[in-house]
């Protein structure tokens, strides 16, 4: 609760929260009050906003709006899943190496290296190019996660080793607390906060790269994601013929599903990092 | 030898992993396509063997399977075939062995698209843009963000209080949605710069005042589009960095001995250099990347550009052919920061180590 109070004094939090959550709203509460149909041909076209249609149509003549709701689900789905599998994976293999160390630290630190220099871009061009029928939104943020895991696993793997050798540690093993106890109790509470800071970059990143592949052509086949509408308006022309609305609306909305995750971990950095507490 | 010269021994170690990074990334271009349910290699070998294909594609096919040795030949170089008419396919180790002897001559086929182009010319013509366009933006990006970034952690005030946030949001918006507002304002809606292309098209590439012209103005909106996001990014690193550093005892005892102003800051911008260096050695395969798909907004004749033909006409060699190229520009891009990092840590000058 004082964690919650303190936040609540950070103007950057409640900055974030807000805006993020506004984005939460558009994605999941607007089809109370409007009508989402991202299928149906419901006029000619690029045609201009109006009252009817908010946003007006991409260049099938689909309602803009509808496609905005989609893909900004679609892109907060593969950033959620991205997040998930990439904290999962690096937490669990961070502490292992940090905690048991040995040969499997040293073998744990060098896929991590190898990851972090090998171009996560080109292992997305290669496997995307070689799925063309199957490339599906889920399959898209599992090969965006197995290849940024890396950045918390290096992280929590550090902090780990860190906390090792400190007297808690050191007591519970007297205690004679195992191996999967003292992980557990003792060590994930200390980088639960770190682990969560991390995973907001990586939904901020998931739903990134996911739209500059897309960008590239190799965006999920079977879904709207906001880096799909972006790529659509590029291929037809939207720019050209002025239709700004076919592609302004999911670059702002992209834009500020970063800014405010972005915020919000900058602001928590603030609140759980003592040193760079406001005096 | 190595002890009196701890930069040489870093340098050379630095030098082995890389290289050891750029087998296994050549491994991994070469096995990730295989994996796949659309593997190239299966989809032409399928076509050469049903014979459907126009003449003039089967001719690209069957040369594609002889110049990657995929295929067993007879002495006169004809593909040997089954009683099916398949051809009949030589081992993965042999394919393997061949394809690595390829790309150590920087020999990456024939290209399907642009044939009888090699891949080697296609790239060779590309990345002269890429170089000039890429490394300018992110070098001078990052120059100026720590500047900036340590100024605002420095004077705090007014100063901060508008770049921070400017800073925050800049950086939040990705390269391509950057550039693709950069392209419609200034580009359509305000037509001051051209929406295409790395020069008008009417003019032929000379030592002339027209010609370097149009360049620069082709040039100046890409740029842009790299140059301002990187300056958001690591002025934001710098500042945090900068005020951490201030709080310091030794800023503080520097302070009550009344260096001068100007000396504390530079003590302050060398300390958060090291950590900053660190941080876009992680992030270069992101922000070249980045690049490459920001090219592609301004249909640059990059590299960039070049990939997106290529997936966009199943160009195979095309795309391992970039693939590496890039992978090597990321891992050239790394090293050199590796070697800055090497110069400027007194750990590693005073040869400690686990460095």
């Amino acid at each position: 609760m004082k964690l919650l109070k303190n936040l609540m004094k950070e103007f950057t939090f409640v900055f974030g929260v807000s805006i993020f959550l506004l984005v939460l709203g558009i994605a999941f509460l607007s089809p109370l009050f409007i009508n989402v149909d991202a299928e149906t041909r419901i006029g000619m076209p690029y045609m201009p906003p109006s009252a009817d249609m908010w946003l007006g149509t991409d260049h099938l003549g689909i309602d803009m709006l509808s496609l905005i709701i989609e893909g900004l689900r679609a892109s907060l789905y593969v950033g959620l899943l991205t997040g998930v599998i990439a904290t999962l994976l690096g937490t669990f293999l961070g502490i292992y190496s940090g905690f048991v160390g040995g040969w499997v630290d040293e073998f744990i630190n060098m896929i991590t290296n190898l990851f972090i220099t090998i171009p996560y871009f080109i292992v997305l061009i290669l496997i995307s190019s070689a799925l063309k029928e199957g490339r599906s939104l889920e399959l898209i943020a599992v090969i965006i996660g197995i290849h940024t895991w890396t950045w918390t696993a290096r992280s929590v793997r550090a902090e780990a080793s860190s906390i090792k050798s400190s007297d808690h540690i050191n007591l519970a093993k007297l205690n004679g607390a195992g191996s999967i106890t003292i992980v557990f109790k003792h060590i994930l509470p200390y980088l639960a906060s770190y682990v969560f800071m991390v995973f907001i970059i990586q939904v901020v990143t998931g739903i990134l790269m996911e739209a500059t592949i897309s960008m590239i052509g190799l965006g999920p086949y079977d879904s709207v994601s906001l880096g799909i509408i972006m790529e659509n308006a590029m291929k037809y022309e939207a720019l050209g013929d002025g239709a700004w609305w076919a592609f302004i609306p999911a670059v702002i909305l992209i834009t500020f599903i970063a800014f405010s995750l972005y915020t919000l971990n900058t602001s928590l950095e603030g609140v759980f990092n003592p040193r760079l507490r406001k005096e | 030898m190595f002890k009196k010269r701890p930069i040489l021994k870093y340098i050379l170690s630095k030098g082995l992993w890389y290289l050891f990074t750029f087998f296994a990334t050549v491994t991994i271009v070469f096995i990730l396509p295989r994996l796949g349910g659309a593997n190239p290699v299966d989809i032409i070998m399928g076509k050469v063997a049903s014979g459907l294909s126009s003449e003039a594609a089967q001719k690209k096919e069957e040369a594609y399977l002889k110049e990657f040795n995929l295929v067993k030949t007879d002495k006169d170089g004809r593909i040997i075939r089954d009683e099916s008419g398949a051809p009949v396919k030589t081992s993965v180790f042999k394919q393997y062995f061949n394809y690595l002897c390829m790309t150590i001559r920087f020999d990456f086929g024939t290209s399907f698209l642009y044939y009888p182009k090699k891949v080697k010319e296609i790239m060779a013509d590309a990345i002269i843009w890429d170089f000039f366009l890429q490394v300018p933006a992110i070098v001078l990006g990052w120059i100026l963000g720590n500047i900036l970034g340590a100024l605002a952690a420095y004077k705090r005030g007014v100063f901060d209080k508008v770049l921070f946030p400017a800073s925050l949001f800049i950086s939040s918006i990705p390269f391509f949605a950057f550039g693709l507002l950069l392209l419609f304002i200034f580009a359509i809606v305000w037509p001051i710069f051209p929406s295409a292309g790395g020069y008008a098209e009417n003019i032929i590439p000379s030592f002339s005042w027209d010609f370097l012209s149009s360049l620069g103005f082709h040039y100046t909106l890409p740029f842009l589009s790299i140059f301002l996001v990187i300056i958001g990014d690591y002025s934001i690193g710098m500042r945090s960095m900068g005020i951490y550093e201030l709080g310091t005892d030794y800023i503080k005892y520097a302070k009550s001995l009344g260096i001068k102003e100007f000396t504390i800051m530079w003590y302050v911008f060398r300390n958060g250099l090291l950590p900053q260096l660190a941080g876009v050695a992680i992030l270069l395969g992101q922000i070249i990347g980045g690049a490459l798909v920001a090219e592609i907004i301004f249909s640059y004749p990059g590299l960039g550009t070049t990939i997106l033909h290529a997936i966009q006409g199943n160009d195979y060699s095309l795309i391992q052919g970039t693939s590496i190229v890039v992978a090597i520009m990321i891992l050239i891009a790394n090293f050199s920061v590796d070697i800055l990092i090497g110069i400027f840590d007194p750990r590693v000058r005073a040869g400690i180590k686990g460095v």
